[in-house]
């Protein structure tokens, strides 16, 4: 892997990126007959056949309902299902299973506390604090959980470079403050944030905190203990894994407190005309038959990281991420929206004059697939007074040469507008 | 160059996108609407003002990405002088251009400078930027005021 751009000086991480691709079928796919070149990974990351297999093993051979039957094929899958589990808690280094509840994505996970922990312990002219670069997930239910109980939404605002404004954040965090919920990482500013320290100020006043770790999770190691998040929500999708997957782990002392997300099978002990009697953690949350073979397969994408080592991958896209800034820096026309200090392999973008959706159309051409839009963080938008931007997001897979192409591509659409 | 963008982009294209015409907000104006497309951020606003049932006056304001601009400039100089009914039968030309939901061989030479949009049905998720400026247009006719989507 030897970067074009002589202006830059890499330092070789030890991963062999290219035996990497090959774990990656859709890595061959032609695009207008050239290799496509896939940067649009913070809005999902492709399947190494690890899981694609895993998956399939599953359906051939391991196919059943799970915690309910006592035939052979339903305590395996039972089995394989809470293996997952199990992966899916040392990954993230939980203190037990019971505090892994499976969901369908961070939008479910979040979805969850807003409606169980949010009405039960939230009320009129109480205070949720998230940030002006929240995605809709960590917006919108929140907004609806402050519509139906008068509780008051505040934001923590961002600086020009699309960091947090933490003076902000201490003045906003007062005693009717009763729950944050912010981001590890901007899908839409590549900034990551110093969550650290917006827990332990919260803490102080045993205010919980919800952290989102939907576009931080693939980048690098996770130790929810040791950050002593009192809940944490990812998608599976976005770390290699199927779609319809997610976890939101919670302290378990709040997650006892709770009351049920969703009612149905599965989720109780004991259903009498009268009265239900609710299960165990994890399982209060967990209402109907899941996605079996999604978990598993998450399951099997964390083993697939495992086997590589998260070390490593963030090693490799912290070079990518050195790379791109030369790169996209080396075109005067590019206008990066936000440049933080701490950044994530995500970079928007916007040419002037150009709006994203032509960039993206003419990327396209050359077989480059990147983001063009708003993100999903519209408020992130409003901010910088732009309808949209371009966004380029790297994995594990990809290159330095992958990132020459973008820039020559990003040539391109100024050649096309000149 | 590649000619697949040239053919999407023709020259015509990005020079309306550059210097559009009938950008800003006429007055008097007696019909508006607003035009959105939340997917990729299009916007825009569209002012008629009609005498009779004739179009005499029409202009945009709003940002979007070449293809809706440059068809919303183009657009409002074709219908300028034109009555509301003509106006609404050259919209179902236009969408059946920009679908391909028409003959493949169609000509649509009456359309004049609009045909270059032809190319827009190649790209399916680009046919909405095309029709934004046409929907809102049709809305604006059907009453004073009224916000649309493309969505």
């Amino acid at each position: 892997m030897i970067p074009l751009n002589s202006n830059f000086e890499s330092k070789p991480v030890g991963l062999d990126v290219e035996k990497i691709r090959k774990d990656f079928p859709i890595l061959d796919t032609q695009v207008s007959g050239r290799q496509l070149v896939y940067l649009d990974n913070a809005a999902t990351t492709h399947k190494p056949v690890a899981v694609i297999e895993r998956m399939k093993k599953y359906y051939e051979s391991e196919n059943s309902n799970i915690h309910r039957g006592v035939h052979f094929l339903s305590q395996l899958a039972t089995k394989e299902y809470e293996s997952a589990r199990e992966k899916i808690r040392g990954f993230i280094n939980a203190g037990s299973t019971r505090e892994v509840i499976i969901t369908r994505g961070a939008t479910d996970s979040i979805n969850l506390v807003a409606q169980s922990f949010g009405r039960k312990f939230i009320g009129a002219g109480d205070e949720i604090i998230i940030s002006e670069m929240e995605h809709h997930a960590n917006i919108v239910p929140w907004q609806m959980l402050c519509e139906s109980t008068g509780a008051v939404l505040r934001y923590i605002p961002i600086n020009d470079n699309g960091e947090l404004i933490l003076e902000k954040f201490d003045v906003l965090l007062n005693s009717r403050t009763k729950l944050v919920s912010v981001t590890r990482c901007s899908n839409a500013l590549g900034t990551i944030n110093p969550v650290e320290y917006i827990i332990e100020k919260s803490h102080q006043q045993g205010t919980p905190v919800l952290i989102d770790g939907s576009q931080s999770i693939q980048h690098g190691t996770i130790d929810v203990q040791k950050l002593d998040a009192d809940f944490f929500v990812f998608s599976g999708h976005k770390l290699y894994g199927p779609t319809g997957t997610g976890v939101l782990y919670g302290k378990e002392k709040y997650l006892r407190e709770m009351p049920p997300y969703q009612g149905g099978g599965d989720m109780i002990l004991n259903v009498s005309m009268e009265k239900t009697t609710y299960n165990d953690l994890p399982y209060k949350f967990e209402a109907g038959t899941p996605n079996i073979a999604g978990v598993i397969g998450l399951g099997a994408a964390i083993d697939y990281i495992n086997s590589i080592g998260m070390d490593l991958i963030s090693a490799h896209e912290k070079e990518l991420t050195r790379y791109a800034l030369t790169g996209l820096s080396s075109i005067w026309q590019v206008i990066l929206i936000g440049e933080p200090k701490n950044r994530a392999p995500v970079f928007s973008f916007i040419l002037e004059g150009i709006h994203p959706h032509d960039i993206g159309t003419i990327l396209d051409f050359e077989g480059i697939a990147i983001r063009a839009g708003h993100h999903c963080a519209q408020p992130v938008m409003e901010r910088y007074c732009i309808p949209a931007t371009a966004r380029a997001s790297f994995a594990v897979y990809n290159t330095f040469e992958e990132i020459d192409k973008l820039v020559l591509g990003i040539r391109r659409v100024l050649e096309v507008f000149s | 160059m590649n000619p697949e963008i040239r053919e999407l982009y023709q020259q015509i294209i990005l020079d309306h996108n550059k210097n559009p015409k009938n950008f800003g907000k006429i007055d008097p104006y007696n019909h508006h609407a607003e035009g959105f497309n939340p997917l990729c951020g299009d916007h825009l606003h569209l002012y008629l003002h009609t005498e009779g049932d004739r179009i005499v006056n029409i202009s945009f304001e709003g940002g979007g990405c070449a293809i809706s601009k440059s068809s919303a400039s183009m657009m409002t100089a074709f219908v300028k002088g034109k009555t509301v009914q003509e106006a609404e039968t050259l919209f179902n030309r236009f969408h059946e251009m920009v679908t391909g939901t028409g003959k493949s061989d169609e000509d649509y030479s009456d359309l004049d400078k609009l045909a270059v949009l032809q190319g827009v049905r190649e790209f399916p998720v680009r046919v909405k930027c095309a029709s934004l400026s046409w929907h809102t247009l049709v809305a604006a006719l059907k009453q004073p005021e009224t916000v649309i989507s493309t969505e």
